[in-house]
C-alpha cells in the first residue's frame, strides 16, 4: 500500500451503506479474500495457511493477525516479519486485526506476546507461503524451485530472464496448505510451516524501522474508533451505578426523564440503564434518572487503611515459586537479620477514554464493536452472556483508548449485548469518566515482605520475598465468560473468581531463598468496584517495587555499591550485561548510598537502580531524581534504560515503547492511587485520580538497546515501566539516607517521611 | 423544546437542531454532525480529549455549550490540515512518531497548534506550560514536546 492510500479518507472508516448494513471499509482491502478463481477459501482454522496469509491480485500481501495493536506500533512490526520472510517491501503488507470472522484467536493483546510469540509464527507462516509460491513458480516455468530467487515478490529464474509475481501465480486465489497446529487457541496457540526462517545475516527488513503504519490516519484525524461507530436506529446507552457498592435498583422513577425526548429506562434485574436516540439526551437522562437503591454495608477499609487490613486479613491461597535450601535455617544462622515492608496502592486502567461498545443483537445472530484487548474472547463472554453459540457472535476490533491491561472495554462491550438483546436494536455504550476509574477492573494493592540474613563477612545466605495481595485473577484477564464482566454480575451469573498473585523472577543467586505469594479474599464478591485484575505489567509493579527496594536496602545495609551488589548475586549473563550496560551508560559512580554529603541539604539529588528479568527480557533502569525536603516534591531528572528483548525488529519504534512506558511507569509511581472510603471508590474524575502531567515527565530519557539478533525476539510492550517506583524509591534513599515504602511517592508522603 | 442553530465546521456551515441549548459543543459535532475529532474524555474539561479551535483559540468542546459555538469558526484535527497540506505540528508529529493510542490527540495538537498561532517561538516553559493541563495514558508527553520544539526550531 502507498503512503497515499493508506492516507485515502475513506481508509478505515467506518462507514453505512445505503441499504443500512454496516461495512468496515478497507479500502482495496477486502479483494484479496475474494477468490478470483471461485475457489472457496478455506475454513478459518489455525492449520490452514489461507488463515493467516492473503495475497491478492494487486501483490497486496494481507495478514490476518488475531490479536491487536493498541498503539505500540505491533502491527508495523508485525508487517515488518512478514515481508521479511516473504520478500515483499514492507509497504505491501497490510493488517487485518482481531475480527473474530476474519482471523484466529491469536490471544489479543497479552503479556507483550504479540512479537515473541504471533511474530515468530507468522514469520513460519510467510516463509511457508514463499516456499509454496517458489514451488508453483518451478512448476510454471519448468525449472527447479530452489533455482529461483524473489525481489520484493517476484520470482525470478537464476539467469534472471524470466520473471513471475507473486500475484500473477497467486493474486486473489488460496495457498490450500496445512500448517502444523499444536490444537491451541489464544497465547498458546503454536503455528508453524516446513520452511525455514531467515537466519538474520539474511534480513533486510527486520532491524530497520519503517514509521508506524497508523500514526498518519491518527495524525490527520482519519482513524475511526470504536467510539465512532454508528448504526441505524441505534440507541445511546449511559449505565446507571449505584453511589454505594453493592447496592441494587429497587424502584425506579420513570418520570424523572419524562421530559427527556426518546429518553427509556431499561431494568434487567440488578443491570440499569437509559438509552435514547440522542446521546445528550441519554447523558442528561442519567444524570438525572431517580432510582432508589437497596441498603448496602460494603464496610471497605479505605484507601489509608488498606494494608493494615491486607497485612491482617486470612491468606486464603497461597504459593511458594522458588524454594532453594533453608531459609529457616539460613536466617538462624545469621549474624544480622534485615526486614523491609513495601506497600503498594490499587490501580485504575484510568483510560484517557472511559469504556465504550457498540452491539448490534438480532435474529439470534449478535455483532459487536470493541476495543477490548481480547475480542475473540470477548466473544466467547457474550455468546455466554446473550446465550448464543460463539459462531453466531462476531466481535469486529477497533482502534480505541489505549488500555494496557484488562480494563472496562470488555464490560462496555458486553452491556452492549445485553441492551441490544433486550431493545431489539442495535445499543451503543459509552461509560462516563466517574465509571472509567470508580468502576473498571483494578490493578490490586499489595504488601510485599522481604527478609535477608546476612552473615558476618557480610554475604547474604537466606532472602525471603513474599507478595500478599488480592488475586490478580479476582476478574479474568479477559471477558471469556459472563462471569468476567459487570453485565453478569448484576444478572446473576454465578462467578468464577481465581486466586493467584505472582513473583519475581528469582535472579539473585542467593545460598538459601524463598519467594512466593498470598492472596486474600475479596473486599465485595459480586459487582465490586474494587475487582482485581491484569493492569499494565500485571503485578510488576507492585512485587518489584518491593524486591528492588529491598535488594537495595540490604546492599546500603552492607555498605555496598547497589550496582556491584547486584552483580555480586546475578549470574546469568544477559542479567548483568543489563545492569553494567545501564551503570556504564549513567556514568554510575560506585558508592554505597545514601550520599551523605546532603544529609542536611533541603534539594538533594540522587540515582537509583532496578533490575528484572522477564520472559527473556532482560531491563536495568537507573534514574535521577532530585527531591525537595520542605515540599516532598520528587523530580524526576534523567532515566537510563538499558534493555535486552533479543531480537530487535524496530529499533525506532522500540524506544519509542520503552519512552513511552518510562513516563507512564512514572505515573504509577508519584500519583496514581485508587481512594476509596468504607462505602465506594471516591476517585470518578481527573481531580480525585490524579496522573502524571507535562510538569513531571523526566527532562531525558535515554535507552539504549541491547540487539541480539541470535536470540529470538521476547516482549517490550510493558516490562520496563516495573521498574520505575524501585529506581526512584532508591534514588531517593540515595538523596536522602530515607527509605521510601509506599507507593505512590506523594508530596504529602514525601513530606511526611523525610520530616 | 428544540433550537436551531448553524455551526462551521471546517468551513462548511451545518445545520441542526438541538433538544438543549446547553448541550456541550462535543456532543453536536460527533452525535450531530459527525465530526470525530473530538473525543469524549471526562465531560469535565480536565483532559483536552475533546479539544476544537473555536475562531483560533483551544477549547474543550465538552465544556462550551453549543450555543456558544453558533456563531463561531469551529475547526478540528482534520480541518488544521491535511496530507497534501499538513499543519507543521502534523508534520513533526509523524517524524517525532509522537502518538501511541491518540485518543488523546486532538487536545496536543489543537492546543499546541493555537499556542504556535498566538506565539510562533515560545520557549521551552512556554510550551510545558500550554500543554500542561493535557492528559496523555501512553507516556507520549515527552515526544510531543520534542515535536512541538522541532516547529519551533523550523
Amino acid at each position: 500500500m502507498t503512503e497515499r492510500d493508506e492516507l485515502h479518507p475513506l481508509s478505515r472508516r467506518v462507514f453505512l451503506l445505503a441499504s443500512g448494513a454496516l461495512a468496515i471499509a478497507l479500502t482495496g482491502c477486502d479483494r484479496s479474500e475474494l477468490a478470483s478463481n471461485g475457489a472457496t477459501k478455506p475454513p478459518l482454522m489455525p492449520d490452514q495457511l489461507d488463515s493467516f496469509l492473503a495475497v491478492g491480485p494487486d501483490g497486496m500481501v494481507t495478514v490476518f493477525y488475531g490479536r491487536i495493536d493498541g498503539g505500540q506500533g505491533l502491527e508495523t512490526s508485525i508487517a515488518q516479519m512478514v515481508a521479511e520472510e516473504l520478500d515483499v517491501p514492507f509497504e505491501r503488507v497490510r493488517m487485518v486485526m482481531s475480527d473474530t470472522a476474519r482471523t484466529v484467536n491469536m490471544g489479543g493483546a497479552s503479556g507483550a506476546l504479540g512479537v515473541s510469540r504471533s511474530g515468530m509464527h507468522l514469520r513460519s507462516c510467510a516463509a511457508e507461503a514463499r516456499k509454496l509460491l517458489l514451488e508453483m513458480a518451478g512448476d510454471a516455468l519448468g525449472v527447479p524451485a530452489d533455482s529461483l530467487s524473489v525481489t520484493d515478490g517476484v520470482i525470478r529464474t537464476s539467469g534472471g530472464d524470466t520473471t513471475i509475481s507473486y500475484a500473477q501465480l497467486i493474486g486473489g486465489k488460496h495457498f490450500d496448505a496445512k500448517l502444523t497446529w499444536n490444537g491451541e487457541y489464544g497465547n498458546d496457540l503454536v503455528v508453524s510451516g516446513k520452511a525455514k526462517i531467515k537466519e538474520p545475516s539474511q534480513f533486510k527488513i527486520i532491524g530497520t524501522s519503517p514509521r508506524r503504519k497508523d500514526l498518519p490516519l491518527k495524525v490527520f484525524g482519519r482513524l475511526d474508533m470504536v467510539n465512532d461507530v454508528r448504526l441505524p436506529s441505534m440507541l445511546h446507552a449511559r449505565m446507571i451505578r449505584p453511589k454505594v457498592a453493592g447496592a441494587v435498583p429497587v424502584g425506579v422513577d420513570e418520570s424523572s426523564i419524562a421530559d427527556i425526548p426518546g429518553a427509556r429506562v431499561v431494568r434487567i434485574k440488578d443491570l440499569l440503564a437509559v438509552v435514547a436516540p440522542k446521546e445528550w439526551n441519554a447523558v442528561r437522562a442519567a444524570e438525572r434518572l431517580r432510582v432508589t437503591w437497596s441498603e448496602s454495608h460494603p464496610n471497605f477499609p479505605g484507601h489509608d487503611k488498606l494494608h493494615d487490613h491486607i497485612r491482617s486479613a486470612p491468606v486464603i491461597a497461597r504459593r511458594i515459586e522458588t524454594e532453594n535450601g533453608s531459609v529457616d535455617e539460613g536466617l538462624r544462622n545469621a549474624a544480622r537479620v534485615i526486614e523491609g515492608e513495601y506497600e503498594f496502592p490499587t490501580q485504575s486502567h484510568a483510560s484517557l477514554g472511559p469504556a465504550c461498545g457498540i452491539a448490534d443483537v438480532k435474529n439470534g445472530e449478535a455483532t459487536v464493536w470493541t476495543s477490548t484487548q481480547k475480542p475473540h474472547y470477548a466473544r466467547d463472554g457474550i455468546a455466554d452472556l446473550l446465550g448464543l453459540p460463539p459462531e453466531k457472535v462476531r466481535a469486529i476490533w477497533m482502534f480505541g483508548t489505549g488500555s494496557y491491561g484488562r480494563n472496562d472495554q470488555g464490560d462496555a462491550t458486553a452491556d452492549a449485548a445485553v441492551l441490544s438483546q433486550h431493545l431489539g436494536v442495535p445499543v451503543r455504550v459509552q461509560y462516563m469518566r466517574h465509571e472509567g476509574l470508580a468502576w473498571d477492573p483494578k490493578g490490586t494493592a499489595s504488601v510485599s515482605r522481604n527478609r535477608a540474613g546476612i552473615d558476618a563477612s557480610g554475604k547474604v545466605i537466606a532472602y525471603e520475598n513474599i507478595g500478599k495481595a488480592f488475586s490478580r485473577l479476582n476478574t479474568a484477564t479477559n471477558e471469556g465468560g459472563a462471569a468476567h464482566v459487570l453485565a453478569g454480575h448484576l444478572l446473576g451469573v454465578p462467578l468464577e473468581p481465581e486466586q493467584s498473585f505472582n513473583v519475581p523472577i528469582a535472579s539473585y543467586t542467593f545460598d538459601h531463598k524463598r519467594i512466593g505469594w498470598e492472596v486474600i479474599a475479596p473486599l465485595m464478591e459480586r459487582a465490586s468496584p474494587l475487582r482485581t485484575t491484569h493492569l499494565r505489567d500485571p503485578y510488576g509493579p507492585p512485587i518489584l517495587f518491593g524486591s528492588e527496594s529491598f535488594i537495595d536496602e540490604v546492599a546500603a545495609a552492607t555498605s555496598t555499591d547497589p550496582v556491584e551488589f547486584r552483580l555480586r548475586y546475578l549470574s546469568h549473563p544477559r542479567d548483568r550485561e543489563a545492569v553494567r550496560a545501564a551503570a556504564e551508560k549513567y556514568g554510575w559512580d560506585a558508592r554505597p548510598s545514601p550520599r551523605n554529603t546532603q544529609r542536611n541539604a533541603d534539594v538533594a539529588t540522587g540515582r537509583g537502580i532496578a533490575f528484572r528479568r522477564h520472559f527473556e527480557t532482560f531491563i536495568a533502569l537507573v534514574a535521577e531524581i532530585r527531591v525537595t525536603r520542605s515540599t516532598g516534591v520528587i523530580e524526576p531528572l534523567r532515566y537510563v534504560c538499558a534493555h535486552d528483548v533479543g531480537l530487535i525488529v524496530n529499533p525506532e519504534t522500540l524506544r519509542h515503547v520503552i519512552d513511552r512506558q518510562l513516563v507512564y511507569g512514572t505515573s504509577r509511581t508519584l500519583f496514581e492511587e485508587v481512594r476509596f472510603d468504607e462505602n465506594m471508590v471516591t476517585s470518578v474524575d481527573w481531580l480525585t485520580y490524579p496522573v502524571l502531567h507535562m510538569n513531571s515527565v523526566p527532562q531525558s530519557i535515554e535507552v539504549h538497546l541491547i540487539d541480539r539478533p541470535e536470540s529470538a525476539p521476547s516482549g517490550a510492550g510493558e516490562m520496563a515501566l516495573g521498574l520505575v517506583p524501585a529506581a526512584i524509591g532508591n534514588a531517593v534513599f540515595d538523596a536522602t539516607g530515607v527509605r521510601l515504602r509506599r507507593v505512590p511517592f506523594t508530596p504529602e508522603r514525601v513530606k511526611a517521611a523525610l520530616a | 423544546m428544540a433550537e436551531r442553530f448553524t455551526l462551521t465546521v471546517n468551513g462548511a456551515a451545518h445545520a441542526i437542531e438541538v433538544d438543549d441549548p446547553s448541550m456541550p459543543l462535543l456532543y453536536a459535532l460527533r452525535d450531530e454532525l459527525q465530526f470525530n475529532n473530538p473525543r469524549f474524555g471526562c465531560g469535565l474539561g480536565q483532559c483536552g480529549a475533546c479539544t476544537v479551535h473555536l475562531d483560533g483559540r483551544a477549547v474543550r468542546s465538552c465544556t462550551v455549550p453549543v450555543s456558544a459555538a453558533a456563531n463561531a469558526k469551529i475547526t478540528t484535527l482534520a480541518g488544521l490540515g491535511t496530507p497534501e497540506t499538513p499543519h507543521k505540528l502534523q508534520t513533526a508529529w509523524i517524524e517525532e512518531q509522537v502518538s501511541q493510542c491518540a485518543y488523546c490527540i486532538n487536545g496536543w495538537i489543537m492546543t499546541a497548534a493555537a499556542l504556535l498561532e498566538e506565539k510562533p517561538k515560545p520557549s521551552d516553559e512556554e510550551i510545558k506550560t500550554a500543554l500542561s493541563d493535557l492528559i496523555c495514558r501512553c507516556g507520549t508527553h515527552g515526544a510531543a514536546f520534542r515535536a512541538v520544539k522541532r516547529v519551533v526550531e523550523s
